[in-house]
């Protein structure tokens, strides 16, 4: 089986965004660039099911700019197979990125999708659904546990508000990664030179027959509101009498 | 204008959160339709009429939308949504799983976890972990949007019963079944709704020291738990815990944090509460800047005395 693992580029997880001046966007110039954290984690997943011989071939896709080469290269030297970029725009949509990824499926026929969670730039957390609709696939998100059964079915464990849930689905399907899935590993020195000889193609949204305009204006970025915090208390007295007498809420 | 808001409920009663979603809505404008969709889910249904603000319930009842799966759901939504000019949603794990899947059916894009509603086509949201707010645009003919609930205020009260009307649920899509859930059984008040929540960090050491601390001091505020992911990932306390950018947002009257260093990623699930306090032995801790009172030094000694004098 062929597993597909969509992988973002988006800003590191340890830097604090902030608007540009002009508010018309984040300001990204010079600034660290990683794979999105919950694809490292659906990769590592994809790579476990290869070593357990239950997948045959990883491929790697990013859809966006040249610079997503870097994170593809990251993929590959992590345990993919080949990779593809869909060069286009950075900010490309959920909806966007899912006929893109609806389209490659079309071409690859994996069995199995594997992507993050949510972006933790756009916090979307909307593009594995998506592709799962336009496929008429099942889908499985925020994936703690993933267990292929042999028979065309996976059994997904998920994190749900007040617990965890396990659904049976069938294959070919849509899962996507959430933080507990596993703990991704590092790519070693030797695998990253290893991943510059592997395949890494570009394909153009119009050679996939889709349209990437975005649906969605953006009016403004701006700076959330203030919080003024920073009093320190000596003890747990002053503690209490502050909420009692001046906060209220106790 | 004419919208749909999606119940979360359990079959039996709707959360506390769909109040909230109608504040949403309320903002938005227009005639405000409920789906309640599940079954045997009737209670709901004649409970959710009384909501203010709520012009019709249109319920559907089947076995196949028994246990929320995303895909029945989402169909059932995409197909009643033409009707409609807004779906709206909790962007709860329930809403988050369902509500793209039918943004994707109806080829529109989804605007998730809004924060504001600057006009019916025009929302607020965080992004990057809450460091930055953007303001989207729609020109979408439905606009399908999930709503953070803390950032609305719940719609109070009762109104006159709003008319029920049953709409026939489409064949199962057998794509997924639900085998087993396992949901955490507690006395304590709900995470998300809370008026207190004590939450805890890698700084509690253990699963024992988690709960020999915080539980008392949690008693004692009849307050909701929540943890850092570090606190999760070591084993703590369950997932279902976590609040931040990937886990549960709260704003609570009042939140404790203890031993919680204040990355931003925990932050994004907090930062709106409307009094925080920090207790941690590192002075330079970001949680401090965040904290309206902050308390510096060994949690093992303050929060048993803090447990002592409330
Ligand atoms: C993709 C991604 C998503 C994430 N999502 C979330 C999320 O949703 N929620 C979240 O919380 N995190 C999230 N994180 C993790 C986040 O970046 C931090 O790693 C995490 O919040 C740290 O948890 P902590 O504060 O408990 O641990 P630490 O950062 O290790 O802090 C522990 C604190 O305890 C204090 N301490 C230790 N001993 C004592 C003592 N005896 N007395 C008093 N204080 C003491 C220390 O001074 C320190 O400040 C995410 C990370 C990534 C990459
Ligand atoms: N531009 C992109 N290129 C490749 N994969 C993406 C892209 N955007 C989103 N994804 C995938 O979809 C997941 C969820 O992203 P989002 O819906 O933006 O929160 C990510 O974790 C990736 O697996």
């Amino acid at each position: 089986m062929k597993l597909l693992v969509p992988v973002k580029r988006v800003l590191d997880y340890n830097i604090k965004a902030r608007p540009k001046a002009d508010g018309s966007g984040v300001e990204l110039a010079g600034l660290k660039m990683s794979m999105n954290p919950f694809d490292e984690i659906a990769m590592e997943a994809a790579i476990r099911l290869k070593e357990a011989g239950q997948a045959t071939e990883i491929v790697a896709v990013s859809c966006g700019p040249a610079g997503n080469q870097e994170t593809l290269r990251t993929a590959l030297a992590l345990g993919a197979d080949r990779a593809i970029l869909v060069t286009c725009e950075a900010d490309v949509e959920p909806l966007a990125v899912a006929k893109l990824l609806q389209a490659l499926v079309a071409r690859e026929q994996p069995g199995l999708v594997l992507c993050g969670k949510q972006a933790i730039d756009d916090d979307a957390n909307q593009t594995g659904q998506m592709l799962a609709a336009l496929l008429g696939w099942a889908q499985a998100t925020f994936a703690s546990r993933i267990e292929l059964q042999g028979d065309g079915a996976a059994l997904v464990t998920r994190e749900i508000d007040g617990g965890l849930e396990t659904l049976s689905i069938r294959l070919p399907a849509v899962i996507t990664a959430d933080l507990r899935l596993n703990e991704p590993r590092y790519a070693t020195l030797p695998n990253i030179m290893k991943a510059k000889k592997k395949p890494l193609d570009t394909l153009a949204p119009a050679d996939l027959g889709v349209d990437t305009a975005p649906r969605l204006a953006l009016v403004q970025v701006s700076e959330p509101p203030e919080r003024q915090g920073g009093l320190i208390v000596p003890d747990v007295a002053a503690l209490v009498d502050k909420l009692k007498n001046e906060a209220k809420v106790i | 204008m004419s919208l749909l808001v999606v119940a979360e409920h359990d079959n039996h009663t709707f959360k506390a959160s769909l109040r909230h979603v109608l504040a949403a809505a309320r903002d938005i404008g227009g005639d405000i339709h409920l789906l309640v969709a599940g079954s045997g889910c009737e209670a709901v249904a004649q409970a959710a009429r009384a909501l203010p603000g709520v012009a019709c319930v249109r319920w559907a009842d089947d076995p196949a939308l028994g246990d929320g799966g995303a895909e029945n759901l989402a169909l059932l939504v995409s197909r009643l949504a033409r009707d409609y000019t807004h779906v709206l949603t909790a962007a709860s794990a329930f809403g988050k799983n369902w509500a793209p899947r039918a943004a994707a059916l109806l080829d529109v894009a989804q605007i998730s976890d809004i924060v504001r509603v600057d006009a019916p086509d025009t929302f607020t949201r965080p992004i990057y972990a809450g460091s930055v707010w953007a303001t989207y645009r729609s020109a979408d003919p439905v606009k399908l949007v999930t709503v953070r609930p803390t950032a609305f205020e719940a719609v109070a009260g009762d109104g006159a019963p709003a008319p029920l009307e049953a709409v026939s649920a489409l064949p199962d899509s057998g794509l997924s079944r639900r085998m087993s859930v396992a949901l955490n059984q507690s006395t304590r008040p709900e995470l998300e709704s809370a008026r207190v929540v004590v939450s805890g960090g890698r700084g509690l050491g253990s699963a024992e020291r988690f709960k020999a601390l915080l539980e008392p001091l949690a008693d004692k505020l009849q307050a909701a738990l929540g943890a850092s992911r570090a606190a999760v990932d070591s084993g703590y306390v369950p997932n279902d815990y976590q609040v931040g950018q990937t886990g549960k947002v709260v704003a609570p009257d009042l939140y404790i944090a203890v031993g919680i260093s204040g990355a931003i990623q925990h932050l994004a699930g907090m930062k709106a509460s409307r009094v925080i306090v920090a207790i941690n032995k590192d002075p330079e801790a970001p949680i401090f800047s965040v904290a309206d009172y902050g308390l510096v030094g060994d949690l093992n000694e303050i929060v048993p005395r803090l447990t002592d004098a409330l």
